[in-house]
């Protein structure tokens, strides 16, 4: 089996270099690094520094490695529709989108091209293969680092062409072994937050340089009353608490709603800023859709959905937040969640994860929040 | 098929000829001296220098006095953009404002360039070539106004091979901006033409070792007597003063030999890598279908074939030929190694799309009948491989 290694210069990629090459054999296993971003990151222009881990682990592994420039899809799919979310009210996951059209899509294809069985990536999650020749998507071994929630939107073509081989391990585990091989990377430290931000301009410039930011209101959310001023509304994000201040019951303030058009932030009590509810578009399935979700209506035809009793599903609603039993009902092409406790309001353009109950590491499909 | 390569990049770098090989030893080890000395181990390097420098100079079609050396074609492209600009800054009464460069110029002059216009504020005009790879002699003359004072254009385009007329190109520039300099960069010229006479309109010409068998860190700017660059590395004032920094002595004497190898073998060189060129270029565009030549060949170097092949993108194909055991390249690599999408292209107007999948082959003194048979047998199953 031919195996192309995405190898983004990080220990957990590194390590899944080192085991491909310890179980597919040398030769048959590729290392590439992406070039997504091509301007100033905390890694230097062009993330040079990263590029030389990813090709000097190779090297070190015995791997002929390869940079692949996706600048351009990049920026159209990813750092694009980032920049247009806020303007518009919304808070996309540009890592989601990153798997979703990168890659899961530009790199798996781009393997395929060049003879390649599978794409294997530094993701900390698990592909199991069942008895009927499907696969299933699972949580990581180290629920610290489970990254199931940022791939939850792939589906079996993906999953039949990739291959996590760090999954079964720990991230303490990732790093022995990245030492005990002696790579360059093992104490290299995590990434942080989105790869096209530097860190010392933070979200608010990057946004700011890309984006006309304007000043708003706060308001409450059920009065109406006007709390004073906010510096760019394009900044503040639903379910977002810090900068809100504290209401005159002396209880922290949530944004509950984010009005880009009439320039209005409204905020209200922890109370008011959880809800039951949320709606998903753009949903995906692991495996199909769960039977009882709403088969497709008499004479609908397609892969249409109808009006459902729900089916029971685990909601997770950010990389590392905590999976809530509730009842998912398809209505059309979207789902309805109807959460069993209430929660923070889920941001629109943010991914919901679902899982199942049944077996609640494993991931069902997956939705943006509306 | 591991073990047998086809290298068809030596636009990139090509392998040193042997002689410049030979050359350069005795002066790694037992003649290590230092020019610029007073004693005997000093003379004996400062008289190779000096003979080298004869050498290069006559080959290049210049004075010995005009030839600085320099650490190879990209310095000496940023010593004639920013040395000659900076002494018309420092000299003229009326200093000029504005410089043009062709856009099909390699990185080394087009960021040279683009780095003196925000630094200075001097204005930058980038003048596009026609669809065919030459530089547009009308479009170059119309931005070539008064308040112009340099004007670079390159004599040979290093991913599509189309050769510039320089001449012509200096004389507009003489008539329509009298008081620039015209610069051209000769880097891929050496192999196949004679630079005497290509450039000799041009007041600065850099020129690259390692692209001609010479070493990689040596190269040279022809700076002709009535032209004054200043230096950008300041030091002991070696090079008349334009370039300080003790010489490489191994690499100037070596860089002599291979040019005086190259220009000695080069109507042969051309006639054989010639034909060698062409079997292959027809050989692809008759099997490989929806493959297009980029320019005429008649205007382009014995050494280069650019094709573009059409539904491909050329940095796959660049892997898959790998594999296959063949050397070619795509576009402009950047400094994280990935591929860019070719500005050269793209200022000759085409899409990205077209752009998409241009390879460059480029042939050298190396190359083999076997190993055009090589590209043959493996370039149109790679193709077809990604189009499917």
């Amino acid at each position: 089996m031919r195996v192309l290694v995405a190898m983004s210069g990080g220990v957990d990629s590194s390590v899944a270099a080192a085991l491909a090459a310890e179980q597919y054999g040398r030769d048959q296993v590729v290392g590439a690094t992406l070039k997504l971003w091509g301007g100033a990151s905390d890694s230097g222009c062009c993330s040079v520094a990263d590029v030389e881990d990813a090709r000097r682990v190779a090297d070190q592994l015995g791997l002929v490695h390869h940079v692949f420039n996706f600048a351009a899809e990049f920026d159209e799919r990813v750092v694009d529709p980032y920049v247009r979310g806020h303007a518009e009210g919304r808070t996309p996951n540009p890592c989601i989108e990153c798997n979703r059209h990168l890659k899961f899509d530009r790199l798996l294809e781009r393997a395929r091209g060049l003879g390649f069985d599978a794409v294997a990536t530094g993701h900390h999650a698990r592909r199991l293969s069942t008895a009927e020749g499907r696969f299933r998507l699972c949580r990581g071994a180290d629920p610290l680092k489970d990254q199931s929630y940022v791939l939850a939107m792939l589906g079996q073509d993906q999953l039949a062409r990739t291959v996590f081989p760090v999954g079964e391990l720990t991230k303490g585990q990732v790093r022995d072994e990245a030492r005990r091989l002696g790579l360059r990377t093992a104490a290299k430290p995590d990434s942080q937050d989105v790869c096209f931000i530097r860190s010392d301009q933070g979200r608010a410039g990057f946004l700011g340089s890309r984006l006309p930011l304007h000043p708003g209101r706060l308001v409450d959310h059920e009065t109406g009353e006007d709390l004073g001023p906010v510096e760019a509304v394009e900044l503040v994000t639903v379910g977002q608490r810090r900068g809100m201040g504290h209401g005159t019951d002396g209880k922290r303030r949530f944004v509950t709603a984010v009005d880009i058009a009439n320039r209005r932030i409204s905020v209200g009590s922890p109370e008011a800023a959880h809800t039951g509810d949320v709606r998903l578009h753009t949903v995906t399935w692991v495996d199909g859709a769960p039977a009882g979700l709403g088969g497709p209506r008499p004479g609908a035809g397609g892969a249409g959905v109808g009006d459902g009793a729900g089916v029971a599903l685990l909601a997770q609603c950010s990389a590392h937040g905590r999976p809530v039993p509730s009842s998912v009902r398809a209505v059309g092409d979207e789902l309805s969640i109807a959460f069993g406790a209430p929660q923070r309001r889920v941001a629109p353009g943010q991914t919901v994860a679902l899982y199942d109950p049944d077996d609640p590491d494993a991931v069902v499909g997956s939705g943006i929040a509306a | 098929m591991a073990g047998a390569r086809a290298y068809f990049d030596h636009a990139a770098t090509t392998a040193m000829r042997p002689e410049a090989v030979e050359a350069m030893l005795p002066f790694l080890s037992g003649n290590f001296g230092n020019p610029s000395g007073s004693h005997a181990e000093s003379r004996r390097a400062r008289l190779a220098v000096d003979d080298a420098r004869d050498q290069v100079a006559v080959l290049l079609g210049a004075g010995p006095g005009e030839v600085v050396f320099t650490s190879g074609g990209t310095e000496a492209d940023n010593l004639a953009v920013a040395g000659a600009w900076e002494a018309m800054v420092a000299t003229s009464s009326t200093p000029a404002t504005a410089l043009v460069c062709s856009a099909m110029e390699h990185h080394a002059v087009l960021n040279a360039c683009r780095a003196l216009a925000r630094r200075t504020g001097a204005e930058l005009r980038e003048v596009r070539p026609g669809k065919d790879g030459i530089v547009d002699l009308d479009a170059l003359a119309e931005a070539c106004t008064s308040e112009v004072g340099l004007v670079s254009v390159m004599a040979v385009n290093n991913e599509i091979g189309t050769v510039q007329p320089i001449g012509s190109a200096a004389a507009v520039v003489r008539h329509r901006s009298p008081s620039a300099l015209v610069h051209t960069d000769a880097v891929q010229a050496v192999p196949w033409l004679d630079v005497r006479e290509l450039t000799a309109g041009a007041d600065l010409v850099a020129v690259s070792a390692h692209k001609f068998g010479g070493p990689k860190g040596i190269g040279a700017l022809v700076v002709r007597d009535g032209a004054v660059v200043h230096p950008l590395n300041h030091g002991g004032g070696q090079e008349r003063d334009r370039r300080s920094g003790t010489h490489n002595v191994a690499g100037i004497v070596s860089m002599a030999a291979a040019l005086a190898g190259t220009v000695s073998d080069r109507p042969s060189t051309v006639e054989r890598v010639g034909r060698l060129r062409d079997r292959l270029g027809d050989g692809l565009l008759a099997t490989v279908p929806r493959t297009s030549e980029t320019g005429e060949r008649a205007e382009r170097t014995a050494g280069h074939l650019h094709l573009r092949f059409a539904g491909v993108e050329s940095e796959a194909l660049v892997v898959l030929l790998d594999e296959a055991g063949v050397a070619v390249s795509a576009g402009a690599a950047c400094s994280s190694g990935a591929v860019e999408i070719s500005h050269v292209l793209e200022s000759m107007g085409f899409g990205r799309e077209e752009a998409a999948g241009g390879i460059r082959f480029s042939l050298g003194t190396t190359n083999t009948e076997a190993d055009v048979g090589h590209a043959l047998a493996v370039v149109p199953a790679a193709v077809a491989q990604l189009r499917d």
